[in-house]
């Protein structure tokens, strides 16, 4: 399991739009690069970031082997109502991991 | 004293004006081509049609002290309503590898369209954003950035 890092604001009143930062471990390997040996390092990227409130997308990411290493996100979302996000991950070689967070709206 | 006869002065300046010819020529050129096939990227992204400038802002430093983590903002003037919304915005380099850098999924439940996230550059060159409303219209943006380190050159560490 790669190791994340899920910001979601606890404070946030209904109908505010908070901002959901999340980034993941991972190296995202272009695929372009020569390892010691002379012989390119095979792709391992994450290709795909969707982030679910109760089930519904409500944010979702194609990636490409141009964003760096420990991919950061950040994105808005509007707040009406206490639920729990999921946000998933999914790459090369069957990379799939989703980490959950609880949304609280006063 | 040596004189040169005035027909290989002649010569020299038909030499000179050709080079000069070929200078602008080169400057010009990369503005003309499709610069590394960005257009035609976009072009099969947004199916052929034409993205309107304007509204889509790429937030971005000028210039780039290290390529491998760029943080990059890309905003987009919009009510974020449900009658009118962005709908994806599609980051397109001109000089990495792949021109892809990233979509992004957007809906009315987002409130502001604003997405921000760190990216790669493998050299000087130019970033379009396009964004796709809910009504179908599209938008884009662009910068240029200039890479002093760049990303993708190092090998294994």
């Amino acid at each position: 399991m790669a190791r994340t890092l899920i910001t979601v604001p606890q404070d946030a009143k209904r109908g505010d739009v908070v901002e959901i930062r999340v980034l993941i471990a991972h190296p995202m390997e272009t695929g372009y690069r020569v390892g010691s040996d002379g012989k390119r390092v095979p792709r391992d990227i994450l290709r795909r970031f969707a982030c679910r409130l109760d089930g519904e997308v409500v944010f979702a990411a194609e990636l490409f082997p141009a964003v760096s290493a420990n991919p950061y996100l950040a994105f808005p979302l509007r707040v009406e109502r206490s639920g729990t996000l999921s946000f998933t991950w999914e790459g090369d070689g069957g990379f799939a991991q989703t980490e959950t967070a609880a949304l609280n709206v006063a | 004293m040596f004189q040169p006869d005035a027909n290989a002065c002649a010569v020299r300046r038909r030499v000179l004006r050709a080079g000069g010819v070929l200078v602008a020529l080169a400057l010009v050129r990369p503005a003309l081509a499709d610069a590394n096939g960005l257009k035609a990227a976009i072009a099969a992204y947004s199916s052929g049609r034409e993205a309107k400038p304007g509204r889509v802002a790429i937030d971005v430093a000028r210039l780039v002290d290290n390529g491998n983590a760029v943080p990059i903002t890309v905003r987009v003037d919009s009510p974020m309503t449900a009658a009118d919304h962005v709908r994806a915005i599609a980051l397109f380099n001109e000089r990495n590898p792949e021109r892809d850098v990233a979509r992004f999924a957007l809906s009315a439940r987002s409130g502001r369209a604003v997405v921000s996230t760190r990216i790669r550059l493998a050299t000087s060159q130019q970033l379009v954003a396009i964004a796709t409303m809910s009504d179908g219209s599209l938008w884009s943006g662009a910068i240029d950035v200039i890479v002093t380190l760049a990303a993708c050159i190092e090998g294994e560490g």
